[in-house]
């Protein structure tokens, strides 16, 4: 047949690694980024999610008409007592209500079953025969996991900030700690919060992203990385460690409060930002030098 | 009087080292148990301090006539033979064992600390006689005396020891008044303390002193009575008891009792204090307010001494004590002043600390210090005047002075500072009751920028009334949505005498540090009571307007450093790239130099010395494959055969690059395999059953499959591979509402695609019906004859016969007979026979 003979032709004295393959073929065009989101997009646990995250603000508007106005507190108002007052304290409340378990089982979901349900569904080897590979493999997977992610964090305070404003208008923001701040002041701080969620719910992904490649079960994955949030959560409640809370995953991760209030305080989300990048790259490497190494026998 | 809690309150009072009692009393049982020695703390490990306690007698009273004991302890200065000294003062109601916290680490700055317990406190005998210069100071300069004695302080000349004097409250003013009396004194550090007593307790906003003051009912109470015991008069001189008595049943001042108070106050004798001072003054404090600072402050400075004022969050009215910052402060002043350390960091001229919020993590309040190179005083560096509005006013008096209004009370400033978060905080919107109708209110416009207020505000107001007034000035931050809350927990309580035309009078209100909101206005509010002063038993009426702006102190200068991000912000992800990249880097398996072997560029497939053990593998020392080797070539359908176990799908899987072998090698067309060679892109291969995306369709599935090894579309042949797939219909339905089958088709059309020159399928008849193993076999046959090469791994032996040209039979891993299948079946078997045969002894072997 020539096109064997036209590939063996090209093959002989080639030194290029991909003149070794087959026409057309180049490692750096595998699995790419769109044809992996698509891949991602049709499932049903990633149109659930999101379908979530887009009716929970609703969910919340509903309950705040129906429930009426949060009564005054007879001490320091939180963020649930000034939920209403505007569009932006709306989606802020909703961060707040959803940072603690919903939006890590959300950022676990898409990161932790990206490589163990291809493992799963015994689809990975395939992908790793075609080639894709591995390293390239875990890249394109978890920038699509990443965005993902992303979308499902900023899915809520867009969200909010659109029922928010068809529910309390637009207006401007009451912090908790009292006083307020015009839109766009709120607005700035509002993408400051949103970054840090992002950044802090990094740990979270690289930690679901390595329980991924090292087991073929999405459940065990995305399960487990929910599970290690809530014993640090746990341990995190146990005041008898002392400074050394500081060094769990999950205790900066409600630093961006700092951001809301009359002077933003820096320091811990500096130090939760710090400290969430710094797991994220140790998990990350961790999980790209596991999936390298490791015998594929799913 | 007796207020509930009184004993607290005078505590608060004795405002220092509260936090370090218990240590403190510890500290005090071992060195009277040992008669003086060593006080060990082992928790920190830092080194201990050598403290000795004794009694010094010293002579006092206006005619130097009376013995007094003071209960003293003096710490010896740690890893210096000599060193300055300091004398650490204690608060109003306690004793020297408050101060030993603070006294040790001195003595390990380096300080020689004495420590006493004033005349009629703690263990000391006398008289309370308020820092009299006859009394308290006269013990004091007698401490000296000791201190120049001693062999481990630093002498100016012989008598004069180096020494400085720190206190806080009570503590402070001795050290006031003792540096005005004694020139041995070379630096105080006095805190929250007064500069006229007088003009404390009858405080007067017109600035028409204390003769015409307003009698600070509830801070004097506790004062004088606090000391409690069975005598009324507790340990205070009966002239100083009576005097205060005989003021508390008026309410007014007496003549007398403002000589006396200014007796014991540094205003009477600060034109001779001369040394380096460090004042340091509570925002929180109704009762010694910052402008008692500020008035020491410039007499002092007026002197020519070096003075530094510091605005802390506490006070006696509660709030921050801030207590390691203020010491630092204090050690950081004599380290510079008192040592003539130039290293020392140096205290700038006038420092304010500020709220900064809340750290969510520590739920701690987040103060701040803004500094400043001069201390400008109340007045502010620069002033700003804010119009205020609202028509004359009506305010009454209600008769007996109640209900009154509460503006600060002792023990409220911590919600002082909670307010100060931003001003509408709940809880601080509460508490301060101005009963209706006895408050004159006057609003500026919104701010249109944020106003941070430093100093003591000043406004113009005209009062009329009967006879005399007695108003309280305060100052409010209304926020947007219209919550009142005060700007601090202060009021300037002012009487106007004679207004019966109306008078207009210049009102200063408390000075404070302030941040107003943009959006926000401040309002000004004249009262007419105040709970914790004495006001009219008569009732009144007033007319009250306000008739100028209010002039608003700044000090733009003040500048915050900023927050301090601990180092390991930064070097912690520095440290994490570090070693991510380490782990990703090392442990590398190392492939062999040459991956391409030119000679083997024709022959699809070389297996050479194959070797693949399980980490937990077979338990009878069994590897999953032995050193397997064998060849195809190109045009052969090569039947890979043995029973289950044989190593058959581990071999594939090696061939795949999904494993990595232990020994041996594969080459594709010459090509070394490994994980995600490319030459893996000439193989094709269905392994182990289908891998498919459930949620998609058979032809999303491959299409998507396709566009994953990134070759063009055109290379595809789809059409090809979709009839052997043979799904019609079905190929537009989700996978998983697929059969066994349509999934094994699916997955050998899908191994299929791109006709790849070396085809390897594993089971492929599996879930077929006879029709179907009919076709799969034709289309091998037919694939084959093409010049492509197909493996097929299969235990079905009739279908290998009928199918494959050559056949690899393995067992236990390891190859037992390869070849042409008519070779290895010999003349006249059944391959099943042969195959019996060939593994029953490749299994002996």
């Amino acid at each position: 047949m020539s096109g064997v003979e036209e590939a063996a032709a090209t093959v002989i004295g080639a030194t290029a690694a991909d003149a070794a393959a087959a026409p057309g073929y180049r490692a750096r065009r595998t699995l790419p980024l769109r044809v992996e989101a698509v891949r991602q997009f049709r499932r049903r646990r990633t149109l659930v999610a999101f379908g979530i995250l887009l009716v929970l603000p609703w969910v919340l508007v509903a309950a705040f008409l129906i429930g009426g106005d949060p009564p005054e507190p007879g001490e320091a108002p939180g963020l649930v007592t000034v939920a209403t007052e505007s569009a932006m304290n709306f989606a802020l409340f909703a961060m707040f209500v959803s940072v603690g378990f919903l939006l890590v089982v959300a950022v676990a979901l898409f990161c932790g079953d990206t490589v163990a349900s291809e493992a799963g569904w015994s689809s990975l080897r395939y992908l790793l025969a075609a080639p894709v590979p591995r390293a390239r493999l875990l890249r394109q997977k978890l920038v699509v996991a990443l965005a993902y992610a992303a979308a499902a964090v900023l899915t809520v305070p867009l969200m909010s900030l659109a029922a928010g404003t068809v529910a309390f208008g637009w207006g401007d923001v009451r912090l908790p700690g009292g006083g307020s701040v015009p839109v766009g002041t709120a607005l700035e701080r509002m993408l400051i919060v949103v970054a840090f969620v992002l950044v802090s719910e990094l740990v979270v992904a690289a930690l679901a992203f390595l329980l991924s490649v090292t087991t073929d079960s999405p459940l065990g994955a995305v399960g487990g990385a929910v599970g290690l949030v809530i014993v640090s959560n746990i341990l995190d409640a146990v005041t008898a460690l002392g400074g050394w809370r500081e060094l769990l995953p999950t205790h900066w991760m409600w630093a961006w409060t700092d951001a809301l209030q009359p002077q933003i305080q820096w320091t811990g989300m500096a130090k939760g930002a710090a400290l969430s990048v710094t797991y994220s790259l140790v998990l990350f490497a961790l999980a790209f030098r596991r999936f390298r190494d490791r015998d594929v026998v799913s | 009087m007796r207020l509930g809690g009184a004993r607290t309150l005078r505590e608060r009072w004795g405002r220092a080292g509260r936090a370090t009692r218990w240590t403190a009393a510890a500290a005090a049982v071992a060195a009277a148990a040992a008669g003086g020695g060593l006080a060990w703390n082992a928790a920190s490990g830092e080194p201990p301090v050598t403290s000795r306690h004794q009694r010094i007698q010293v002579v006092d009273g206006p005619k130097d006539d009376q013995r007094v004991w003071l209960d003293t302890t003096f710490f010896a200065p740690v890893g210096a033979a000599k060193g300055p000294a300091v004398l650490l003062a204690h608060g109003f109601g306690g004793s020297k064992d408050d101060m030993r916290a603070e006294a040790e680490e001195l003595a390990r700055a380096g300080y020689a600390v004495l420590t006493w317990s004033a005349r009629g406190f703690g263990a000391s005998t006398g008289q309370i006689a308020l820092n009299s210069p006859d009394y308290e100071v006269k013990d004091v300069r007698q401490l000296i005396d000791w201190l120049a004695r001693r062999p481990e302080v630093v002498l100016d000349r012989p008598g004069d020891p180096r020494v400085g004097i720190a206190g806080a409250s009570y503590g402070g003013a001795i050290a006031l008044m003792t540096a005005a009396h004694d020139p041995r004194v070379d630096a105080i550090a006095p805190q929250i303390t007064w500069y006229s007593l007088s003009d404390a307790l009858f405080p007067n906003a017109t600035g028409e002193g204390a003769d015409a003051g307003v009698f600070k009912k509830l801070w004097a109470g506790i004062f004088f009575t606090g000391q409690g015991g069975q005598d009324p008069c507790g340990r205070f001189l009966p002239s100083l008891c009576s005097m205060y008595q005989e003021v508390a049943e008026s309410g007014r001042p007496t003549p007398e009792a403002v000589e006396t108070l200014r007796r014991s106050s540094p205003a009477s004798v600060a034109a001779r204090i001369t040394v380096p001072t460090l004042l340091i003054q509570g925002q929180s404090d109704s009762m010694f307010p910052l402008d008692q600072a500020d008035a020491n402050a410039r007499a002092i400075a007026r002197n020519g001494a070096p003075v530094s004022v510091v605005w802390f969050q506490g006070g006696h009215d509660g709030g921050d004590p801030e207590t390691e910052r203020v010491r630092r402060l204090v050690r950081d002043w004599f380290d510079r002043r008192l040592r003539g350390d130039a290293d020392a960091p140096p205290v700038a001229g006038f420092t304010v600390t500020r709220a900064g919020g809340i750290d969510s993590a520590s739920q701690q309040l987040v103060v701040r210090a803004a500094s400043t190179d001069r201390y400008p005083g109340l007045a502010g560096a620069s002033r700003r005047t804010v119009p205020l509005s609202g028509p004359e006013q009506t305010v009454h008096n209600p008769a007996g002075g109640s209900p009154p209004s509460i503006s600060a009370l002792p023990g409220l400033g911590a919600l002082g500072g909670l307010a100060d978060l931003g001003g509408a905080g709940a809880m601080a919107g509460r508490l301060p009751a101005d009963m209706p109708g006895q408050s004159a209110v006057f609003d500026s416009p919104r701010l249109t920028e944020p106003l941070q207020l430093t100093g003591a505000p000043t406004v113009r107001v005209r009062v009329q009334a009967d006879g005399d007034a007695t108003l309280f000035a305060k100052l409010y931050d209304v926020a947007p949505d219209g919550t009142a809350t005060p700007a601090r927990r202060l009021a300037a309580p002012l009487r106007v005498r004679d207004a019966a035309g109306g008078r207009e009078v210049a009102v200063t209100l408390p000075g404070m540090d302030y941040r107003f909101d943009r959006g926000h206005r401040l309002r000004l509010v004249l009262s007419t009571t105040d709970m914790g002063f004495a006001t009219p038993a008569e009732p009144a009426s007033y007319k009250v307007r306000a008739v100028s702006g209010l002039t608003v102190p700044t000090v733009p200068s003040l500048t915050t450093p900023p927050a301090p991000v601990p180092a390991w912000v930064w070097g912690l992800p520095a440290a994490g790239l570090a070693a991510a990249a380490a782990i990703v880097l090392t442990g590398r398996r190392r492939g062999p130099a040459r991956d391409f072997d030119p000679a083997l560029a024709d022959v699809p497939l070389q297996i050479t010395g194959l070797t693949k053990a399980y980490k937990n593998g077979h338990k009878n020392g069994h590897l999953a494959v032995d050193d397997l080797s064998f060849r195809v070539e190109k045009g052969q359908v090569l039947g890979l055969l043995g029973p289950n176990g044989a190593g058959k799908t581990t071999t594939l899987r090696m061939l795949m690059g999904l494993i990595h072998p232990d020994a041996g090698e594969i080459r594709i067309f010459g090509h070394r395999v490994t994980p995600g060679a490319p030459v893996l892109s000439r193989l094709g291969s269905f392994v182990e059953g289908p891998g498919f995306l459930p949620h998609l369709s058979g032809r999303d599935n491959l299409d998507l499959y396709w566009r994953a090894t990134g070759r063009p579309p055109e290379e595809a042949h789809v059409d090809e591979a979709l009839r052997i797939a043979g799904l019609g219909a079905a190929l537009d339905r989700s996978v998983r509402t697929y059969s066994q089958g349509m999934r094994q088709r699916l997955a050998i059309a899908q191994a299929m695609l791109g006709l790849p020159d070396l085809l390897v399928l594993d089971e492929p008849t599996n879930g077929l019906d006879p029709p179907q193993i009919r076709e799969m076999r034709e289309v091998l046959v037919r694939y084959a004859a093409a010049g492509r090469t197909v493996i097929v791994s299969s235990h079905l032996l009739a279908e290998v016969e009928q199918t494959c040209t050559h056949a690899v039979v393995m067992s236990r891993g390891r190859r037992v007979a390869a070849g042409p299948v008519a070779e290895i079946v010999g003349s006249g078997r059944r391959l099943e026979d042969a195959f019996l045969e060939i593994i029953g002894s490749g299994g002996t072997a």
